[in-house]
Protein backbone atom coordinates (compact mmCIF):
# COMPACT_ATOMS: atom_id res chain seq x y z
CA UNK A 1 0.00 0.00 0.00
CA UNK A 2 2.74 2.34 1.12
CA UNK A 3 4.87 1.25 -1.93
CA UNK A 4 2.03 2.24 -4.35
CA UNK A 5 1.01 5.33 -2.41
CA UNK A 6 4.63 6.78 -3.45
CA UNK A 7 4.62 5.72 -6.95
CA UNK A 8 1.46 7.55 -7.53
CA UNK A 9 3.13 10.03 -5.52
CA UNK A 10 6.32 10.73 -7.44
CA UNK A 11 4.27 10.09 -10.86
CA UNK A 12 2.18 13.30 -10.31
CA UNK A 13 5.13 15.24 -9.17
CA UNK A 14 7.69 13.79 -11.64
CA UNK A 15 10.06 16.88 -12.97
CA UNK A 16 10.13 15.40 -16.75
CA UNK A 17 6.73 15.42 -17.73
CA UNK A 18 7.55 14.65 -21.32
CA UNK A 19 9.14 11.58 -20.43
CA UNK A 20 5.44 10.11 -19.01
CA UNK A 21 3.76 11.40 -21.84
CA UNK A 22 6.06 9.81 -24.49
CA UNK A 23 5.48 6.33 -23.34
CA UNK A 24 2.07 7.19 -21.71
CA UNK A 25 0.13 3.62 -21.22
CA UNK A 26 -3.34 3.29 -21.52
CA UNK A 27 -5.32 0.55 -19.94
CA UNK A 28 -8.26 -1.64 -20.94
CA UNK A 29 -9.50 -3.26 -17.58
CA UNK A 30 -13.11 -4.62 -16.39
CA UNK A 31 -14.84 -7.81 -16.03
CA UNK A 32 -14.74 -10.73 -18.54
CA UNK A 33 -16.92 -10.14 -21.53
CA UNK A 34 -17.03 -6.61 -20.98
CA UNK A 35 -15.84 -5.80 -24.72
CA UNK A 36 -12.40 -4.44 -23.68
CA UNK A 37 -11.10 -6.23 -26.68
CA UNK A 38 -13.48 -5.47 -29.03
CA UNK A 39 -13.05 -1.52 -28.30
CA UNK A 40 -9.26 -2.22 -28.47
CA UNK A 41 -9.80 -3.30 -31.50
CA UNK A 42 -12.08 -0.07 -32.23
CA UNK A 43 -9.39 1.91 -31.44
CA UNK A 44 -6.52 0.25 -33.78
CA UNK A 45 -9.16 -0.14 -36.44
CA UNK A 46 -10.11 3.63 -36.64
CA UNK A 47 -6.37 4.89 -36.09
CA UNK A 48 -3.94 2.19 -37.17
CA UNK A 49 -6.28 0.07 -39.91
CA UNK A 50 -5.60 -3.35 -38.13
CA UNK A 51 -7.04 -4.95 -35.07
CA UNK A 52 -5.09 -5.96 -32.39
CA UNK A 53 -7.00 -8.92 -30.31
CA UNK A 54 -9.38 -11.36 -30.90
CA UNK A 55 -12.45 -11.42 -29.64
CA UNK A 56 -15.06 -14.27 -28.88
CA UNK A 57 -18.61 -14.52 -26.98
CA UNK A 58 -17.05 -17.26 -24.99
CA UNK A 59 -15.65 -15.68 -21.24
CA UNK A 60 -11.25 -15.33 -21.17
CA UNK A 61 -10.89 -15.04 -24.42
CA UNK A 62 -7.94 -12.53 -23.82
CA UNK A 63 -5.76 -14.49 -21.54
CA UNK A 64 -2.08 -12.58 -22.17
CA UNK A 65 -1.51 -9.49 -21.57
CA UNK A 66 -1.81 -7.49 -25.52
CA UNK A 67 0.27 -4.21 -25.89
CA UNK A 68 -0.37 -1.87 -29.23
CA UNK A 69 2.44 0.92 -28.99
CA UNK A 70 2.42 4.25 -30.88
CA UNK A 71 -1.61 4.51 -31.37
CA UNK A 72 -1.89 8.23 -32.58
CA UNK A 73 -5.04 9.88 -32.41
CA UNK A 74 -6.68 13.42 -32.91
CA UNK A 75 -9.36 15.29 -32.31
CA UNK A 76 -11.46 17.84 -33.77
CA UNK A 77 -9.19 20.71 -33.02
CA UNK A 78 -6.15 18.68 -34.20
CA UNK A 79 -5.06 17.97 -31.01
CA UNK A 80 -2.37 14.80 -31.25
CA UNK A 81 -2.45 11.83 -28.36
CA UNK A 82 -0.07 8.94 -28.38
CA UNK A 83 0.10 6.51 -26.47
CA UNK A 84 0.46 2.35 -25.92
CA UNK A 85 -3.28 0.48 -25.68
CA UNK A 86 -2.77 -2.27 -23.09
CA UNK A 87 -5.77 -4.35 -23.70
CA UNK A 88 -5.99 -6.92 -20.28
CA UNK A 89 -7.29 -10.00 -19.37
CA UNK A 90 -10.89 -9.77 -17.74
CA UNK A 91 -10.65 -9.66 -14.02
CA UNK A 92 -12.44 -12.42 -12.34
CA UNK A 93 -13.18 -14.30 -8.36
CA UNK A 94 -14.03 -17.54 -10.20
CA UNK A 95 -12.75 -19.54 -13.00
CA UNK A 96 -14.80 -23.14 -14.00
CA UNK A 97 -13.38 -24.62 -16.82
CA UNK A 98 -17.51 -26.19 -16.49
CA UNK A 99 -18.71 -22.96 -17.57
CA UNK A 100 -16.24 -23.45 -20.98
CA UNK A 101 -17.47 -27.09 -21.52
CA UNK A 102 -20.89 -25.80 -21.33
CA UNK A 103 -20.24 -22.94 -23.96
CA UNK A 104 -18.98 -25.98 -26.75
CA UNK A 105 -15.25 -26.64 -25.82
CA UNK A 106 -13.59 -29.95 -25.23
CA UNK A 107 -12.82 -31.14 -21.80
CA UNK A 108 -9.10 -30.41 -22.39
CA UNK A 109 -9.49 -27.11 -24.37
CA UNK A 110 -11.92 -26.30 -21.51
CA UNK A 111 -9.38 -26.48 -18.47
CA UNK A 112 -5.93 -25.15 -20.49
CA UNK A 113 -8.74 -22.30 -20.96
CA UNK A 114 -9.38 -22.06 -17.33
CA UNK A 115 -5.48 -22.25 -16.17
CA UNK A 116 -4.25 -19.27 -18.64
CA UNK A 117 -7.27 -17.41 -17.49
CA UNK A 118 -6.18 -17.61 -13.86
CA UNK A 119 -3.16 -16.65 -14.50
CA UNK A 120 -4.32 -13.16 -17.02
CA UNK A 121 -6.29 -12.20 -14.03
CA UNK A 122 -2.91 -12.44 -11.72
CA UNK A 123 -1.67 -10.59 -14.46
CA UNK A 124 -3.98 -7.86 -15.11
CA UNK A 125 -3.93 -6.98 -11.43
CA UNK A 126 0.19 -6.89 -10.97
CA UNK A 127 -0.13 -4.69 -14.20
CA UNK A 128 -2.52 -2.18 -12.60
CA UNK A 129 1.14 0.03 -11.29
CA UNK A 130 2.19 0.21 -14.69
CA UNK A 131 -0.66 2.11 -16.25
CA UNK A 132 -0.92 5.92 -16.40
CA UNK A 133 -4.60 6.53 -17.11
CA UNK A 134 -7.27 3.32 -16.91
CA UNK A 135 -10.60 2.83 -19.14
CA UNK A 136 -13.29 0.27 -17.29
CA UNK A 137 -15.31 -1.85 -19.82
CA UNK A 138 -18.76 -2.28 -18.41
CA UNK A 139 -21.54 -3.90 -20.12
CA UNK A 140 -24.20 -1.46 -19.45
CA UNK A 141 -26.65 -4.73 -19.78
CA UNK A 142 -25.39 -6.10 -16.36
CA UNK A 143 -25.72 -4.92 -12.98
CA UNK A 144 -23.08 -3.02 -12.19
CA UNK A 145 -22.88 -3.14 -8.32
CA UNK A 146 -20.15 -5.89 -8.62
CA UNK A 147 -17.10 -6.38 -6.30
CA UNK A 148 -14.71 -6.80 -9.55
CA UNK A 149 -16.02 -3.56 -10.32
CA UNK A 150 -15.78 -1.68 -6.96
CA UNK A 151 -12.63 -3.17 -6.72
CA UNK A 152 -11.16 -2.70 -9.81
CA UNK A 153 -11.90 1.25 -9.63
CA UNK A 154 -10.98 1.28 -5.69
CA UNK A 155 -7.34 0.29 -6.48
CA UNK A 156 -6.95 2.52 -9.45
CA UNK A 157 -8.47 5.39 -7.01
CA UNK A 158 -5.43 4.65 -4.37
CA UNK A 159 -2.93 4.66 -7.08
CA UNK A 160 -4.22 7.64 -8.07
CA UNK A 161 -4.67 6.45 -11.77
CA UNK A 162 -7.07 8.23 -13.73
CA UNK A 163 -10.27 6.68 -14.77
CA UNK A 164 -12.75 6.85 -17.56
CA UNK A 165 -15.62 4.11 -17.32
CA UNK A 166 -17.33 3.03 -20.69
CA UNK A 167 -20.43 1.61 -20.36
CA UNK A 168 -20.21 -0.14 -23.79
CA UNK A 169 -22.89 -2.57 -25.78
CA UNK A 170 -25.59 0.11 -25.55
CA UNK A 171 -26.71 -0.87 -29.17
CA UNK A 172 -28.44 -3.64 -26.81
CA UNK A 173 -32.22 -2.97 -25.32
CA UNK A 174 -30.77 -4.42 -22.22
CA UNK A 175 -28.35 -1.61 -21.54
CA UNK A 176 -29.39 0.64 -18.58
CA UNK A 177 -26.73 3.41 -19.05
CA UNK A 178 -28.05 5.22 -15.34
CA UNK A 179 -27.41 2.19 -13.39
CA UNK A 180 -23.46 2.50 -14.24
CA UNK A 181 -23.83 6.61 -13.55
CA UNK A 182 -25.88 5.82 -10.11
CA UNK A 183 -23.10 3.19 -9.10
CA UNK A 184 -19.99 5.26 -9.81
CA UNK A 185 -21.50 8.89 -9.62
CA UNK A 186 -17.85 10.44 -9.82
CA UNK A 187 -16.10 9.60 -12.31
CA UNK A 188 -16.41 10.47 -16.04
CA UNK A 189 -19.07 7.72 -18.00
CA UNK A 190 -19.56 7.70 -21.09
CA UNK A 191 -21.77 5.04 -23.31
CA UNK A 192 -20.77 3.21 -26.54
CA UNK A 193 -20.82 0.75 -28.88
CA UNK A 194 -17.90 -0.67 -29.00
CA UNK A 195 -18.97 -3.19 -31.82
CA UNK A 196 -21.09 -0.80 -34.41
CA UNK A 197 -18.94 2.46 -33.51
CA UNK A 198 -21.69 4.44 -31.84
CA UNK A 199 -20.74 7.49 -29.59
CA UNK A 200 -17.15 6.56 -30.52
CA UNK A 201 -16.19 9.80 -30.61
CA UNK A 202 -17.52 11.18 -27.37
CA UNK A 203 -14.86 8.64 -26.19
CA UNK A 204 -12.24 10.00 -28.01
CA UNK A 205 -12.66 12.98 -27.08
CA UNK A 206 -13.12 12.01 -23.10
CA UNK A 207 -9.19 9.79 -23.66
CA UNK A 208 -8.26 13.42 -24.50
CA UNK A 209 -9.45 15.00 -20.87
CA UNK A 210 -8.49 11.75 -19.01
CA UNK A 211 -5.14 11.83 -19.83
CA UNK A 212 -4.32 15.66 -20.13
CA UNK B 1 -27.33 -27.57 3.92
CA UNK B 2 -25.71 -24.13 3.63
CA UNK B 3 -23.15 -22.76 6.53
CA UNK B 4 -22.38 -19.04 7.67
CA UNK B 5 -19.13 -18.37 9.12
CA UNK B 6 -19.12 -14.87 11.46
CA UNK B 7 -15.68 -13.59 11.78
CA UNK B 8 -15.38 -10.65 13.84
CA UNK B 9 -12.89 -8.16 12.70
CA UNK B 10 -11.16 -8.49 16.47
CA UNK B 11 -10.18 -11.86 14.49
CA UNK B 12 -8.32 -10.54 12.08
CA UNK B 13 -7.38 -6.65 13.60
CA UNK B 14 -4.00 -8.14 14.31
CA UNK B 15 -2.96 -10.41 11.30
CA UNK B 16 -1.01 -9.06 8.62
CA UNK B 17 -2.94 -8.88 5.08
CA UNK B 18 -1.42 -12.38 3.95
CA UNK B 19 -2.62 -13.75 6.94
CA UNK B 20 -6.35 -12.09 6.67
CA UNK B 21 -6.69 -13.27 3.12
CA UNK B 22 -5.53 -17.03 4.05
CA UNK B 23 -7.45 -17.14 7.09
CA UNK B 24 -10.68 -15.90 5.08
CA UNK B 25 -10.07 -18.41 2.30
CA UNK B 26 -9.06 -21.70 4.26
CA UNK B 27 -12.88 -20.95 5.53
CA UNK B 28 -14.06 -20.54 2.55
CA UNK B 29 -12.12 -23.41 1.43
CA UNK B 30 -13.81 -25.62 3.86
CA UNK B 31 -17.06 -25.27 1.92
CA UNK B 32 -18.67 -21.92 4.52
CA UNK B 33 -19.83 -18.85 3.76
CA UNK B 34 -17.97 -16.06 5.39
CA UNK B 35 -19.64 -13.45 7.27
CA UNK B 36 -16.90 -10.72 8.38
CA UNK B 37 -17.70 -7.48 10.24
CA UNK B 38 -15.97 -4.57 8.26
CA UNK B 39 -14.22 -4.57 4.79
CA UNK B 40 -10.49 -5.16 3.88
CA UNK B 41 -8.44 -2.66 2.41
CA UNK B 42 -9.17 -2.01 -1.75
CA UNK B 43 -5.40 -3.25 -2.14
CA UNK B 44 -6.51 -6.63 -0.02
CA UNK B 45 -9.21 -7.28 -2.07
CA UNK B 46 -6.99 -7.04 -5.07
CA UNK B 47 -4.15 -9.54 -3.34
CA UNK B 48 -7.61 -11.97 -2.74
CA UNK B 49 -8.66 -11.99 -6.31
CA UNK B 50 -4.52 -12.74 -7.06
CA UNK B 51 -4.28 -15.23 -4.08
CA UNK B 52 -7.74 -17.09 -5.17
CA UNK B 53 -6.59 -17.09 -8.55
CA UNK B 54 -3.59 -19.05 -7.65
CA UNK B 55 -5.39 -22.06 -5.78
CA UNK B 56 -8.09 -22.66 -8.40
CA UNK B 57 -7.74 -26.01 -9.14
CA UNK B 58 -10.11 -29.26 -9.65
CA UNK B 59 -11.87 -28.69 -6.04
CA UNK B 60 -11.72 -24.99 -5.53
CA UNK B 61 -13.24 -22.82 -8.40
CA UNK B 62 -13.13 -19.66 -7.03
CA UNK B 63 -14.80 -17.10 -4.86
CA UNK B 64 -18.15 -14.87 -4.89
CA UNK B 65 -17.18 -11.86 -2.83
CA UNK B 66 -19.46 -8.37 -1.72
CA UNK B 67 -18.85 -6.11 0.69
CA UNK B 68 -22.15 -3.87 1.68
CA UNK B 69 -20.82 -0.53 3.39
CA UNK B 70 -22.73 2.86 4.49
CA UNK B 71 -22.81 4.96 1.60
CA UNK B 72 -20.56 8.30 2.34
CA UNK B 73 -22.61 10.01 0.12
CA UNK B 74 -25.69 10.23 1.82
CA UNK B 75 -23.58 11.03 5.17
CA UNK B 76 -23.98 14.48 6.69
CA UNK B 77 -20.40 15.82 7.00
CA UNK B 78 -20.36 15.34 10.90
CA UNK B 79 -21.21 11.35 10.45
CA UNK B 80 -18.58 11.36 7.73
CA UNK B 81 -15.94 12.90 10.43
CA UNK B 82 -16.87 10.11 12.94
CA UNK B 83 -16.61 7.36 10.45
CA UNK B 84 -13.30 8.30 9.55
CA UNK B 85 -12.26 9.06 13.38
CA UNK B 86 -14.09 5.48 14.18
CA UNK B 87 -11.93 3.95 11.05
CA UNK B 88 -8.56 4.97 12.27
CA UNK B 89 -8.96 4.41 15.61
CA UNK B 90 -10.74 1.28 15.17
CA UNK B 91 -10.18 -0.24 11.80
CA UNK B 92 -12.47 -1.07 9.24
CA UNK B 93 -15.04 -2.39 10.98
CA UNK B 94 -18.24 -0.81 9.53
CA UNK B 95 -19.72 -2.42 7.11
CA UNK B 96 -19.75 -6.22 6.08
CA UNK B 97 -18.43 -8.53 3.99
CA UNK B 98 -19.71 -11.32 2.46
CA UNK B 99 -16.91 -14.86 1.23
CA UNK B 100 -18.17 -17.61 -0.63
CA UNK B 101 -16.94 -20.70 -2.27
CA UNK B 102 -18.11 -20.41 -6.01
CA UNK B 103 -19.08 -24.22 -5.59
CA UNK B 104 -21.81 -23.13 -3.61
CA UNK B 105 -22.50 -19.61 -4.08
CA UNK B 106 -23.76 -18.89 -7.54
CA UNK B 107 -24.02 -14.98 -7.38
CA UNK B 108 -24.51 -12.43 -4.97
CA UNK B 109 -26.75 -9.03 -5.84
CA UNK B 110 -25.87 -6.00 -4.35
CA UNK B 111 -27.98 -3.11 -4.23
CA UNK B 112 -26.26 -0.07 -2.21
CA UNK B 113 -28.42 -1.28 1.03
CA UNK B 114 -29.24 -5.00 -0.23
CA UNK B 115 -27.39 -8.06 -0.45
CA UNK B 116 -29.04 -11.26 -2.42
CA UNK B 117 -27.16 -14.73 -1.86
CA UNK B 118 -28.20 -17.01 -4.44
CA UNK B 119 -26.75 -20.49 -3.89
CA UNK B 120 -26.37 -23.65 -5.92
CA UNK B 121 -27.90 -26.66 -3.98
CA UNK B 122 -29.07 -30.19 -5.24
CA UNK B 123 -29.62 -28.59 -8.66
CA UNK B 124 -32.39 -25.54 -6.70
CA UNK B 125 -31.41 -22.14 -6.55
CA UNK B 126 -31.93 -20.92 -3.64
CA UNK B 127 -31.96 -16.88 -2.45
CA UNK B 128 -30.36 -15.81 1.32
CA UNK B 129 -31.30 -11.87 1.73
CA UNK B 130 -29.54 -9.07 4.06
CA UNK B 131 -30.43 -6.37 4.56
CA UNK B 132 -28.91 -2.86 5.89
CA UNK B 133 -30.24 -1.85 8.82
Amino acid sequence: MVTSFFKGFLKRFSFNPLSRKSNLKLGLYGPPNGGKSTLANRICVDWLGQEMSTVSHIAHETREINIKEQVNIKNKKGKELTFSLVDTPGIATRIDYEDFIKKGLKKTDAKKRAKEATKGVIDAIKWLDNMDSVVVVLDATIDPYSQVNITIIGNLQARNIPVLIVANKVDLKKANIEAIKAAFPQYPIVSISAKYGKNVEEFYEQIFKLVK
Amino acid sequence: MVTFQFIPYNDIENLTSAKRINKLLNVVKENRIVLMEGRLSREEEADLIEITMEEIGPKFKGVEISVIYPDRSKQDPMQKIKGTFANLLLGERQGFTIIGPASIVKKIEKNPDKIELFTKEANSQRRSKVRKS
